[in-house]
């Protein structure tokens, strides 16, 4: 491709990059990213994907802006209350760079929709703030063999795992099944701190700009966690399950599993 | 001089100040093959300085700069690398 004026100035520390260079922002401008949740971790990595000029972004979202979410949802702001976060995920992201598509998925994500939804993307972000959602979404990705960026995070920590079905752990490796409903803090109790989900956002960012570009090493069988309070970042490596349910070698998870909402996230 | 080299591309970048000298230098070798030697002609002075040293750092040979007013130079780098795919 030949990019334009403004495409040579807009990226032009990438290209200056010898692991990016001019083939490697094309790469960006051909990939298709979609996130899970347009909330605290989405609007980061939106927000830096679109930056980067990856070409397509899905958002996947069905909640509308709150003035709870905006002491840490940066893709939305003030005017855009009672807005679906999609519309204005797309709008804030669009306005960026223009280089970049964003599509709309105004739906709760459930085992009826998501092969449908994830199967046009390469890569797979993980920004959901629920097990239910995050389980189907890692089963999902291991079925479509897909990249999935998971990410979560908790009051001052946050943790991240790149997922590559077949060539390393999935979330169910390292956590079989999900907590039983009650046994973890529901989502309004617990609290987080804002700029905690734009540090892990970031993270999740980068692993996908990574993947996109194939530089560098993902956090493949590594799980990182980070912690704000004494600002330490730790690594843990995660085996692959043999006997994992879904990844294993015999997986009994062959159909996708709805779980209960453990808490209700949305309004 | 220049003309024993033979040249397979020329870029004039004439006007443009550093990075996008580079940028652009990059950009053109980028499409070039193996062995093949792309001419940039630069009026910035640092470029004639920077350009050169940043496609040797990538890899690639820089055969000559030649100054051929006060402020023109023609630089001839000869594409030695792919960047890995």
């Amino acid at each position: 491709m030949e990019f334009t004026e403004d495409q040579i100035l807009r990226y032009s520390r990438h290209i200056l990059l010898p692991e990016v260079g001019g083939e490697g922002q094309e790469k960006l401008l051909n990939a298709k990213v979609v996130l899970v949740g347009a909330g605290g971790l989405g609007s980061p990595v939106g927000y830096y994907l679109a930056a980067a000029g990856v070409g397509t972004i899905g958002v996947i979202d069905n909640d509308r802006v709150e003035i709870s979410n905006l002491q840490r949802q940066i893709a939305h702001n003030t005017k855009r209350l009672g807005v679906l976060k999609a519309e204005s995920a797309k709008e804030t992201f669009e306005t960026l760079n223009h280089d970049v598509n964003v599509v709309m998925h105004k739906e709760r994500l459930s085992s009826a929709n998501i092969k449908g939804i994830i199967k046009d993307y390469d890569i797979v972000v993980d920004g959901s703030d629920n097990f239910p959602t995050r389980y189907l979404v890692n089963d999902a990705c291991v079925m479509l063999k897909k990249t999935l960026i998971s990410a979560a995070v908790f009051r001052f920590e946050g943790q991240v795992m790149s997922i590559y079905p077949g060539q390393g752990p999935c979330y169910r490796c390292l956590f079989e099944v999900p907590p039983p409903a009650g046994m973890v803090p529901s989502c309004q109790e617990a609290g987080i701190l804002g700029v905690v989900t734009g540090v892990i956002g970031t993270l999740q960012a980068t692993e996908v700009v990574k993947a996109i570009l194939g530089i560098g090493e993902p956090l493949r069988g590594k799980l990182l966690l980070w912690n704000a309070l004494d600002m330490s970042f730790r690594t843990v490596k995660v085996p692959r399950n043999k006997e994992c349910p879904v990844c294993g070698e015999k997986p009994t998870i062959t159909e996708l599993i709805d779980y209960e909402q453990f808490c209700s996230m949305s309004h | 001089m220049a003309d024993e080299i033979k040249v397979d591309k020329t870029i004039d970048i004439k006007g443009q100040v550093c990075p996008y000298t580079f940028v652009r230098s990059k950009l053109a070798i980028e499409k070039m093959s193996l062995g093949e030697v792309l001419e940039i002609v630069t009026d910035h002075k640092p470029a004639s300085e920077n350009v050169p040293k940043s496609m040797e750092n990538e890899g690639q040979k820089v055969l000559k700069i030649d100054q051929t007013a006060e402020k023109e130079w023609h630089i001839y780098v000869r594409k030695d690398k792919e960047k890995k795919k």
